[in-house]
């Protein structure tokens, strides 16, 4: 099943009506901006009987029809679109920046964080909010970005215990990984702060705040601030 | 436009039709009926097409008052419903009288059944689909479950009345099943050769937890061998997770659409629709299929679904 082509690229069969194709078995920036290319090829050149594209770190699993298409003669015409990605130009990644208010109801766990890395509250919101991190892709749930780049220092396991129910807007952080929850859903993510900016917005043409390849910079907001945005 | 009044919800019933495709890059899952199939049978009765909006009833059904003359078809599982006390034929069109009442009683088989009718239900889609996603609160009658006083617009009728019904030999080609067919899962060989046996001859049974985004599964629980961490990635409904404890989880139709738990196999297209009518505590097992059974197995079945023979008039 497992066929190793051009450029460490591999299909994987998951399901009788999907395929997975794997850049490398690493989280780096090269298997992303394949990813985004091959989104955008598809987009400008779309695959007749593919159905639907779920993107992630390395990977992109392709759901097609499967009255229609089967999973060789998939491979073989991505294997020739794959071929074609160095030629495929990306944007220059949108930048955005994102209110958070750090510590207190909003973020529960931000102290308990704090207590892990032997820092201050302050030290943890600082190094959290120093950085720019790059939208990896949006998954598990409607607007959900994987953001990358948590430095090394805040790295935490997720809570033993997931919450039952974690609120719209709050920005957590597992492992290596940092984002914000869209949607209430319960999540074993430490809670740092909350944002009061609609992160999935249904009513809108650009559904989801955050795309894939964008960069984020989180911006600490006062309580009173957050309430005020809120409203707005 | 014609009206229902919902004048009992049941435990949960929804709007649903076959669902969004095409929004996964945005993390959004299609949703859709949890039984697409009986969804598909009823809207046939009814001279629907196949993919209007109906209503999805869950474990025990609601009550609905008529304020007009319409045609109705319930499928998938018989939650035996009666009109003013009088039994409604399951599997048929029937008519249903202005400001007659429909009384949805509770499961004697599957999980799920379904009202379609005719003309199809009203409601704003969203992404191009009517079904709700209960999780993000998005599409369907106000991204939520059917509450008391809640008012259902119904395009108005279009076909004449035809007495329909299911053939009965179809009925059973398209029965649920409890031994769930599957391909290997793309993680299936991180799981030693006793793993594998154990999940390919075990019983497994349905978790009270379980809900449109997953099938939870008690049982014998499945050991990994100690690979490497899995990197999140892309999931396809019916993939059979399995977690940091051993048991399984199917993914359903309101799935998260990317995860970090290894998947052993997945459930074939053509028994997706019997994952709809599983219900807590009932048992399953699971039999695996070669990639070409899987796909004779759904041509047969879209076959049988678009054929004149399915229903006899």
């Amino acid at each position: 099943m497992l066929k190793p082509s051009a450029d460490a690229t591999r299909f994987q069969r998951a399901s009788d009506q999907s395929l997975l194709v794997y850049f490398g078995h690493q989280i780096t920036l090269e298997a992303h901006d394949r990813i985004r290319k091959l989104l955008r090829l598809l987009e400008m050149e779309p695959i007749a009987g593919v159905r639907n594209l779920h993107p992630a770190y390395c990977s992109v699993l392709i759901k097609f029809d499967p009255l229609h298409r089967d999973h060789d003669e998939l491979e073989q015409i991505l294997l020739r679109y794959i071929e074609g990605l160095e030629n495929v130009s990306l944007p220059q990644p949108r930048e955005v920046e994102i209110p958070v208010c750090y510590g207190g109801e909003h973020g529960p766990d931000l102290n308990e964080v704090s207590a892990i890395h032997s820092m201050s509250p302050e030290q943890v919101v600082a190094l959290h909010s120093s950085t720019s991190y790059l939208v990896y892709f949006l998954g598990f749930v409607p607007g959900f970005a994987y953001l990358g780049g948590l430095p090394e220092a805040l790295l935490t396991p997720r809570l033993a215990t997931p919450r039952r129910i974690v609120p719209a807007g709050s920005v957590g952080i597992a492992g290596n990984q940092t984002g914000i929850y869209p949607v209430a859903t319960p999540g074993g993510w430490r809670l740092l702060g909350r944002t009061p900016i609609p992160m999935f917005r249904p009513d809108r043409n650009d559904l989801s705040f955050l795309s894939i390849g964008n960069r984020v910079r989180f911006m600490p907001i006062s309580p009173e601030k957050f309430a005020a945005l809120e409203r707005a | 436009m014609n009206e229902i009044h919902v004048q009992a919800p049941g435990l949960l019933t929804t709007v649903q039709d076959l669902g969004r495709e095409g929004f996964g890059p945005l993390g959004v899952s299609p949703s859709g009926a949890a039984d697409p199939v009986s969804l598909r049978l009823g809207n046939r009765l009814v001279s629907n097409p196949q993919g209007a909006a109906a209503l999805e009833m869950t474990l025990l059904g609601g009550t609905f008052l008529f304020a007009q003359r319409a045609i109705i078809a319930l499928t998938g599982s018989d939650f035996g419903a009666t009109t003013d006390g009088m039994p409604l034929d399951h599997s048929s069109a029937v008519e249903v009288s202005r400001g007659q009442t429909v009384r949805v009683g509770s499961t004697r088989s599957g999980a799920r059944c379904y009202l379609c009718i005719q003309g199809g239900i009203v409601v704003k889609p969203f992404l191009g689909s009517c079904s709700t996603h209960l999780l993000s609160g998005l599409g369907g009658y106000e991204g939520r479950a059917l509450r008391k006083g809640d008012v259902l617009r119904i395009r108005p009728e279009i076909a004449p009345f035809r007495k329909r019904t299911i053939v009965a030999r179809a009925s059973e080609q398209l029965s649920p099943r409890k031994v769930l067919r599957v391909t290997p899962g793309p993680q299936s060989d991180w799981f030693p050769e006793p793993s594998l046996q154990a999940f390919y001859a075990g019983m497994y049974r349905v978790a009270e937890e379980s809900n449109r985004m997953g099938l939870r599964l008690e049982g014998q629980p499945i050991a990994r061998e100690s690979a490497g961490d899995m990197i999140t990635e892309g999931v396809s409904i019916g993939a059979v997770q399995i977690t940091a404890g051993g048991l399984p989880i199917i993914l359903f139709v309101e799935q998260q659409t990317t995860g970090g738990y290894a998947k052993i196999a997945n459930v074939i297209s053509a028994d997706l629709h019997s994952l709809g009518q599983l219900r807590p505590r009932d048992e399953i097992r699971f039999e695996q299929v070669e990639w070409e059974m899987a796909r004779s197995l759904l041509q047969e079945q879209e076959k049988l679904l678009a054929s004149e023979d399915l229903i006899l008039e």
